[in-house]
């Protein structure tokens, strides 16, 4: 008897955990419990500048040529393609990258901590051939650069 | 204990430090759909990289599910030495998360 109430609440415990992460996945569960603080509107934008605004704090950004991407003018796979960012600009906050033809274009944000430097390299998936936008916010503002990125095969298993 | 799910570089040349780990993660987007079942796959993904160093936050960063899979990560910072720790940890979006620690070299 003992063991058969031991085993139920085992099963309704591992249920009710599973029913939890398949809720948290299937964001049915508001996971803002679980993340700090990851700038939900911003990766769930359907466009740059909504992207922008919803994190950043602006949508205008300001062109330079002092933000350096570096990334293939054609990538083989969409599902990995790895873009640097590097500027020489003072005071940098933060660095976002995004591409411009996935649905949500927000794709990453590098936020500089005490002595961080804006150099920054990671791989992502591309949904189809479109521009990688870099935007460094230094000094409060936001300055964007570009680079137009051929995709023959598109990354999101599409 | 858990499998270690990254992989971390730290070297240091004059007063800048280069990290590059390489972290162990589907980094599922949430709009593929099961080839047998049909069914869409949810979204897991590694949504914040925390990175510390001699006790400071050097670095965090966000990402969506358009990381890559296996996703790999490199960045630079100022003011570590040889042979201090560098902590990099993850939490993904279903709470899972994972933290390796390297000496900088």
């Amino acid at each position: 008897m003992n063991t058969n109430m031991k085993r139920r609440v085992f099963l309704k415990g591992s249920l009710a955990a599973g029913t939890v992460g398949v809720a948290v996945g299937a964001g049915l569960l508001a996971p803002q419990a679980v993340m700090a603080a990851w700038p939900k509107a911003a990766f769930e934008a359907k466009s740059i500048e909504d992207a922008l605004g919803g994190s950043l704090g602006g949508k205008q950004t300001e062109q330079s040529d002092d933000i350096k991407i570096k990334a293939p003018d054609i990538a083989e796979n969409g599902a990995v393609v790895p873009v640097s960012i590097s500027t020489g600009m003072a005071d940098v906050e933060s660095v976002a990258l995004l591409s411009a033809g996935n649905e949500s274009p927000m794709v990453a944000q590098f936020v500089l901590g005490a002595g961080g430097v804006a150099d920054v390299s990671t791989r992502i998936k591309m949904a189809k051939t479109g521009d990688v936008v870099a935007v460094v916010k230094s000094g409060g503002k936001l300055y964007a650069n570009r680079k137009s990125v051929k995709v023959t095969i598109g990354g999101c298993g599409g | 204990m858990a499998k270690k799910s990254i992989k971390i570089r730290a070297k240091v040349k004059g007063d800048v430090t280069t990290v590059k780990a390489l972290m162990n993660h589907p980094m599922e987007t949430g709009l593929r759909k099961d080839k047998k079942t049909g069914k869409l796959i949810p979204a897991h993904f590694i949504n914040e990289v925390k990175a510390t160093s001699g006790g400071n936050t050097v670095m965090t960063t966000y990402w969506s599910g358009a990381v890559s899979k296996n996703p790999y990560l490199s960045f630079k910072f100022t003011g570590g030495n040889k042979g201090d720790d560098v902590e990099i940890s993850w939490t993904d979006n279903q709470g899972g998360s994972d933290s390796g620690t390297a000496k900088i070299k």
